[in-house]
């Protein structure tokens, strides 16, 4: 009997899953590797590139071969590690990259081709044109990638969680037991595996020191027998928080770290609410890790065929799952601790054919032992291995072996403490980096702090450098990395890249040092001489869903509702997104289209009247004794010399003399200020208002708050509006730029007489929480008088006719006053933000982009280019399109350069993308009622 | 330089990969060169090229004080575009799309550049009002864009999530054609060797300290590696064009600005175009190798860590599943992070600086990928000419003095706004 | 993720934060104008320390001051933005 299999009677198996449609058992506590193992599969994938058959080479994370899908529809996960998931009852998993079937895949084909296929080949063919390398990229990109996405959309959820603590240890195996047990304060531990003890199982007679505490062996308290997976863990006082299944991912700036913990098994189904996956935000004030050490497969042709594997990872599937890999074990080994698995193997039934020490001394053992002695090559019957060729003392060696346990010793996992900024030494007995000083609080204990066996050092000389794998994810080998140097590609950074080293799913975890040993030896230096590449978070991948949370899918973005929200969704409108907020653009009848409505809504306006819901204009109530002064910095226009009881129009500047916002400000008493500006813009002005006063004039005496959201508003626009609201508030209304203070429907309001659509016009201003009444109360009062409520599509059309701009569409950024036609309000004695840069040349350039009208005998496209003729060069574009209110012409605005000197110009609106092109008169752009006598008093 | 192709490869398999000569020699640098690039970037080593190829100035060094494309050429999204809508830019990175067309034979390098198409997507009218006029500035200017309905766009990519309740739902798209990705690390490979066999000495490992003047002009510089002397020097540095610059003495208007992005585990093909968003700052394409690569917002501080701030890429994740909901179970394998130039218009600087013969070429903010081989051939033109190339001419330092800045996204002069 | 220690809240994550511009950037409305625009776009954005402006916008929402380095985030002082100490 031969290959792997369960030791004993394969008892307890009462889990079922399957692999490749196979119906398998295994225990409770089995990763899938040890229940493949354990069903004597030893065949589990194919590699990248060349499809070379793999099995299970690791235990843990670091496995870079057996990958496979698991889970299905919605819950498929491709690129698995075996030996990362637990079975649960209903498993399914399904090799990858691989057709028609694992034992029979024609992309082995390609490892026939391997010599062509060197690391970096193609960079030096598929020459042609850019439609020539997309058809083979076509081919490449099918046989590259390894499983295969889901279609189907998540069904589960995803948690984001945060946490602080005194102490954050990260890993529980001995050292972090330890740690954790000697700390003081709010403690938290967390642990990848399932279990805690991590190689208290491999390692009876290795005994780690701990930070400022006992030798974990023997400490007070702390016991072996641990498997938990949530608190009081036997051995550790309870208020160390645990969380196993959880994988510190990176440690960022001061010390804070993303922690991903799985509640579940890959595609496995959560319970009802239960989210599957949880990040976590933790702030600790000091970090040890405690993270071990990866054990580092032997370079040597033939090393990546299934029955060959690490060492400690046989100790561990033996002693953790009973479940012997092979039963004629030969081990190759470069230090003592292999010795082990040789024991472990023994005990468990296999026999050990030879041990092959690579050193010249070797310690006393009962099993066949050879010094000086390293594999050179494998051999392999029906996908697995069968025979171990060696070298001993020179000379050449056959084994009949179907396991190979191979330990070329042990790199600290020195990630995170690299992520934090902390320096790495090199400890040439153990031909490993260690972490040396750290930038901030966090100490290594353990494994992970070098505490491993030390090892010879590995010889330089392969002899078949082609099949010796370095790389086993990418299928990278020795040669390629000789090839590599040969080349040039010798920093460190340089050789990764060209070959695709360390860039697989296992970022380089058990290939990075064989990588630097091979490139120091071509280099002819020490490997710390040869460089070490960056280590990146996170440490294993990490689901996107883990890493958006709640915030996937539906609630990516907030979506910020009106206070008038229900009157409007009653009336059934098209809604407008603008940022967050959604807002009725129109509200259409039966059969009307948008333009339709619109057009009705603004009709209406000018003819009888109509509401529209102005919640969403930024508003900041401005007080105190200087808040004229305050406000005079603010704005570019006069304000200082209004009355109590006037508003005006005004236009702030961003620093660079760039229109940054638009809007009105209002004298409500003697030091209290109102000032609106726009609805995008609102955030944005709030933090400019807090600078002005906070940095630039922190002496004055001046209060600012923001009140965007508190009030509602509603303009109520239209030749009937004064006679619709005297009815209401039984006053006579506020004059044009004047307000009042009123009741409507019993309800306090404010009442600013402002036109933006180019009527008599009142907005009316409520706290939100008030506003349904008034609401009600405008509608049926204005629906009497055969107006009705309008949308921001007709305020559109009101505005463009108005020639008022808007922030975002005239005003894009790039505007100064002068271009907008707004320099005669600016005041000339400056003192106000952006007066300054205005004094800049070309500022005043007579070519700059200016605002003008357009009309069209249609319809004008928004966004068009403005050109002389087809072919001429752009010389501005459309910024706002609609049509007159009460006519027929198309009409717009727009910018265009020079345009204030070319009035009467013939131009064309042209959009090629949308297939018009239209021919407009350049115009002043304000095309109704140019004195203001529909508003005026 | 021995010539690459398919039947060098033939050759090379047979006799064991004997045979290639280095992509570029590792000479000492000499005493004096006519012209210094410092700064070994995709950027830097294409104007080298383009110094000893179109001008014929071959006494030439780039100092490159890591290893060649180290910095953006190494860790970036490899998108490849040139739809923009300021004229002075469209015409500009037009310039290098085409380069792009043919770099590869050019250099005789595969640097695989797919014009799988760009693609914009709009989740609103006002979206699409904005990408037609984005498009019709392209289109009138001779570069094809074309506008895409919602159904045009989901069958280009079939996983974006179309439904009209979607948090962002698509109205429909702007897609450039001829743009795309390229494999990033391969442009400074193939530059560096064309230069080199023209005889540019690349310098690694080559720290410049110093920026030597005598009577307002530039001498030559200080290096790790010792002095240097130059006719001209042309800084080329990408995020540390400040310090750079403040070896003589200059303020610039640029602050550096951490970028991440991230990759997932490779999979099977399931995206074919670049998708990127009108209103969302998240990005995403598929590499050849099958990772996802996806991008969002700049972490929107000052720094030079290289290391970012996990909320930007929780929320670019959040994003991209909000757009392609298939992403959710794909695993994020590395996220990296680099230092982008941010210029306070948002537009690159390509001019002389105050201290004759000495120029700089930065303040890409987050898209001098997509120009390189444009970047490098007009540099080239100032520094052998000393004088701008027409499509370079608007992008001079004094353009913020004077106040004719080029803002695409119109925010103004704050790098965290952009 | 940096931890601030804002001089009125105590520490908090930098989310809660906004960098505004360096110190020596900010313009006030009585400068020149050659001057004031030469402050706006000059920077010396050195690979070390600087002094820098921020606003707690998710928490006091006041405006401080960060002495910080660039390149490893080590953040030296804090205090309470303060015109006669900062302009």
């Amino acid at each position: 009997m031969s290959g792997p299999g369960r030791i004993g009677d394969g008892e307890g198996a009462t889990l079922r899953f399957t692999f490749d449609g196979v119906p398998l058992r295994a225990r409770p506590g089995d990763t899938l590797a040890a229940a493949l193992l354990a069903s004597g599969i030893g065949l589990v994938a194919r590699s990248f590139k060349y499809h070379r058959p793999r099995g299970i080479m690791a235990a843990g994370v670091e496995e870079p071969n057996a990958l496979v899908t698991v889970g299905e529809g919605g819950r498929t996960e491709p690129n698995t590690r075996a030996t990362d998931v637990f079975v649960y009852d209903g498993l399914v998993a399904r090799s990858q990259n691989r057709w028609p079937s694992l034992r029979l895949d024609l992309g082995a084909i390609n490892g026939l081709a391997a010599p062509f296929f060197a690391a970096g080949f193609y960079y030096k063919t598929f020459f042609g044109p850019p439609a020539r390398w997309m058809l083979y990229e076509k081919l490449i990109r099918r046989a590259a990638g390894l499983g295969k996405a889901p279609t189907a959309a998540d069904p589960d959820r995803y948690e984001h969680r945060a946490a602080f603590c005194d102490v954050l240890v990260v890993g529980g195996g001995p050292a972090g037991l330890a740690a954790a047990a000697a700390a003081e304060g709010r403690v938290m531990l967390v642990e990848q595996d399932r279990i805690l003890g991590g190689n208290i199982f491999a390692s009876p007679t290795f005994v780690p020191s701990a930070v400022g505490g006992p030798a974990a062996r023997g400490a007070p308290g702390v016991s072996t027998s641990l498997d938990t997976n949530g608190d009081g863990v036997a051995g550790l006082p309870s208020s160390v928080r645990v969380l196993t299944r959880t994988t510190a991912t990176g440690v960022w700036d001061h010390g804070f770290v993303t922690l991903v913990q799985r509640l579940v098994e890959p595609g496995e189904m959560p319970l009802p609410g239960q989210p599957v996956q949880r990040l976590w935000h933790v702030r600790p004030d000091r970090i040890v890790l405690a993270t071990g050490a990866i054990e580092r497969p032997l370079t040597f042709a033939g090393n990546d065929r299934p029955g060959v594997m690490l060492s400690q990872a046989v100790l561990g599937y033996i002693e953790r799952f009973g479940v012997l890999p092979g039963r004629r074990v030969v081990i190759a080994t470069n230090n003592d601790d292999a010795y082990r698995t040789a024991e472990a193997v023994a005990a468990a039934g296999g026999e050990v054919v030879a041990i092959l020490d690579s050193r010249d001394a070797t310690p006393e053992t009962r099993f066949p032992v050879f010094a000086r002695a390293v594999a050179v090559a494998t051999r392999g019957r029906r996908h697995h291995l069968a025979t171990v060729e060696a070298e001993i003392d020179g000379v050449r060696q056959h084994f009949a072996a179907d396991l190979l346990a191979m330990s070329g010793g042990f790199t600290p996992v020195v990630d995170l403490h690299s992520q934090a900024g902390g320096k790495l030494d090199w400890h040439a007995d153990i031909q490993a980096f260690v972490p040396g000083a750290s930038l901030q609080t966090i100490a290594s204990v353990g494994a992970a702090a070098g505490e491993v066996p030390p090892i010879a050092a590995a010889t330089a000389n392969l002899p078949d450098p082609k099949h010796s794998f370095v790389d086993f994810q990418n299928d990278v080998t020795a040669a390629d990395i000789d090839l590599a140097w040969a080349e040039g590609y010798r920093s460190v950074e340089h050789l990764k890249r060209y070959t695709t080293l360390g860039m697989a799913t296992d970022q380089g975890k058990t290939s990075n040092m064989a990588a630097l040993s091979r490139l120091a030896g071509a280099a002819g230096v020490d490997i710390p001489q040869a460089g070490l590449t960056t280590f990146r978070a996170p440490f294993t991948p990490v689901t996107l869903g883990a890493l958006a949370g709640a915030d996937g899918g539906g609630h990516a973005a907030p979506r910020r509702r009106l206070a008038l929200h229900d009157r409007h969704q009653a009336l059934a409108p098209i809604w407008q997104p603008l940022g967050y907020w959604h807002r009725p653009r129109a509200y259409p009848r039966a059969g009307e289209t948008l333009h339709d409505a619109a057009i009705r809504e603004a009709r209406a306006v000018r003819t009888t009247a109509g509401i529209v819901d102005v919640s969403t204009l930024a508003k900041f109530a401005v007080s105190g004794p200087d808040a004229a002064a305050f406000l005079e910095m603010v704005c570019a226009t006069g304000v200082a010399k209004l009355g109590v009881g006037r508003g005006r129009y005004t236009v702030m500047l961003r620093e660079d003399g760039m229109v940054m916002d638009d809007g009105t400000v209002w004298r409500l008493g003697e030091a209290r200020w109102l000032l609106t500006s726009s609805t995008g813009g609102a955030d944005r002005m709030e933090a400019h208002l807090s600078y002005v006063h906070r940095v630039l004039a922190p002496h004055l005496r001046v209060s600012v708050v923001a009140q965007q959201e508190h009030f509602a508003g509603i303009a109520l626009a239209g030749p009937l509006a004064a006679d619709i609201l005297t009815g209401l508030t039984g006053e006579i209304p506020p004059t044009h730029m004047g307000f009042a203070e009123a009741s409507i429907a019993g309800v306090r309001v404010l009442i600013l007489a402002a036109s933006y659509s180019g009527e008599r016009a009142f907005e009316v201003y409520v706290p939100g929480f008030e506003a349904g009444p008034v609401w009600d109360a405008l509608d049926r009062a204005t629906r009497a008088r055969g107006g009705f409520p309008y949308g921001l599509e007709a305020l559109e059309f009101l505005r463009i006719e108005k020639g008022h701009i808007v922030i975002g569409a005239e005003a894009d950024g790039r505007t100064t006053p002068h271009d907008l036609r707004l320099e005669r309000m600016l005041r000339k004695a400056g003192g106000y933000v952006g007066a300054q840069a205005l004094a800049r040349p070309a500022s005043s350039a007579p070519d700059r982009m200016q605002l003008v009208g357009l009309e069209a005998a249609e319809a004008i496209p928004e966004g068009a280019m403005l050109i002389a003729a087809t072919g001429a060069p752009v010389e501005g574009h459309v910024t706002s399109a609609a049509g007159r209110v009460l006519g027929e012409s198309g009409i717009a605005l727009g910018l265009l350069s020079g345009g204030r000197a070319r009035i009467g110009a013939r131009l064309i609106a042209s959009t090629p993308t949308r297939g018009r092109h239209v021919a407009v008169t350049v115009t002043d752009p304000l095309f109704y009622d140019p004195e203001g006598a529909r508003y005026r008093d | 330089m021995t010539r690459y192709s398919a039947f060098a490869l033939l050759k090379a398999g047979l006799t064991g990969q004997r045979g290639w000569d280095r992509a570029w020699r590792d000479p000492a640098p000499k005493t004096h060169y006519e012209v210094i690039v410092i700064g070994g970037g995709g950027h830097g080593l294409a104007t080298a090229y383009y110094l000893a190829k179109v001008h014929g100035i071959r006494r030439v060094a780039v100092l490159e004080k890591g290893w060649i494309g180290g910095g953006n050429t190494g860790r970036n999204t490899t998108i490849v575009r040139s739809n923009y809508r300021q004229p002075a830019l469209h015409s500009l990175f037009d310039f290098a799309l085409g380069l792009w067309e043919g770099m590869s034979d050019e250099l005789n390098y595969n640097v695989m550049f797919s014009p799988r198409g760009a693609l914009f997507l709009g989740h609103s009218d006002a979206d699409m009002t904005a990408l037609a006029q984005r498009g019709d500035a392209l289109c009138c200017d001779g570069i094809a864009a074309e506008l895409l309905t919602a159904r045009q766009v989901h069958a280009l990519v079939p996983l974006l999530d179309m439904s009209p309740d979607a948090r962002f739902p698509i109205h429909g798209g702007l897609i450039q054609r001829r743009g795309g990705t390229a494999r990033h690390d391969a442009v400074a490979w193939s530059y560096a060797r064309a230069a080199d066999g023209l005889g540019v000495d690349i310098i690694q490992n080559c720290e410049v300290t110093g920026i030597t003047q005598s009577g307002g002009r530039v001498t030559g510089v200080e290096t790790s590696r010792g002095n240097i002397g130059a006719g001209r020097v042309g800084i080329c540095v990408a995020g540390n064009s400040g310090p750079v610059a403040g070896l003589a003495g200059i303020k610039l208007p640029i602050e550096a600005q951490t970028l991440q992005a991230f990759v997932t585990e490779a999979v099977k093909p399931m995206i074919d175009t670049v998708i990127m968003s009108q209103s969302l700052h998240c990005y995403i394409s598929q590499s050849d190798k099958g990772g996802i690569v996806l991008g969002g917002d700049p972490d929107q501080f000052p720094s030079y860590a290289q290391r970012g701030l996990p909320p930007r890429v929780e929320r670019a994740a959040a994003e991209a599943i909000a757009l392609v909901p298939a992403l959710s179970r794909l695993r994020m394998v590395r996220c990296w992070a680099g230092t982008t130039d941010m210029s306070f218009d948002g537009s690159p600087i390509i001019s002389p600086l105050p201290v004759d013969g000495l120029y700089l070429n930065g303040g890409w903010c987050y898209g001098g990928f997509k120009a390189t081989p444009g970047s490098g051939f007009v540099y080239a033109h100032l520094l052998a000419t000393d004088a701008s190339h027409p499509l370079a001419a608007p992008f001079g330092l004094d353009r913020f003095a004077a106040g004719a800045t080029i803002d695409e996204a119109g925010v103004g002069f704050m790098p965290q706004l952009r | 993720m940096m931890r601030i220690d804002c001089p009125h809240c105590g520490p908090r994550a930098q989310a809660e934060f906004a960098y505004e511009r360096t110190l020596d950037s900010i313009v006030t409305i009585d400068m020149p104008a050659d001057e004031a625009v030469a402050r706006l776009y000059a920077r010396t954005n050195p690979r070390g320390l600087d002094d820098e402006l921020w606003r707690h916008g998710f928490g006091c929402r006041q405006w401080i001051v960060l002495r910080r380095n660039r390149v490893t985030h080590e953040i030296v002082g804090v205090a309470a933005f303060d015109p006669a100490i900062h302009l």
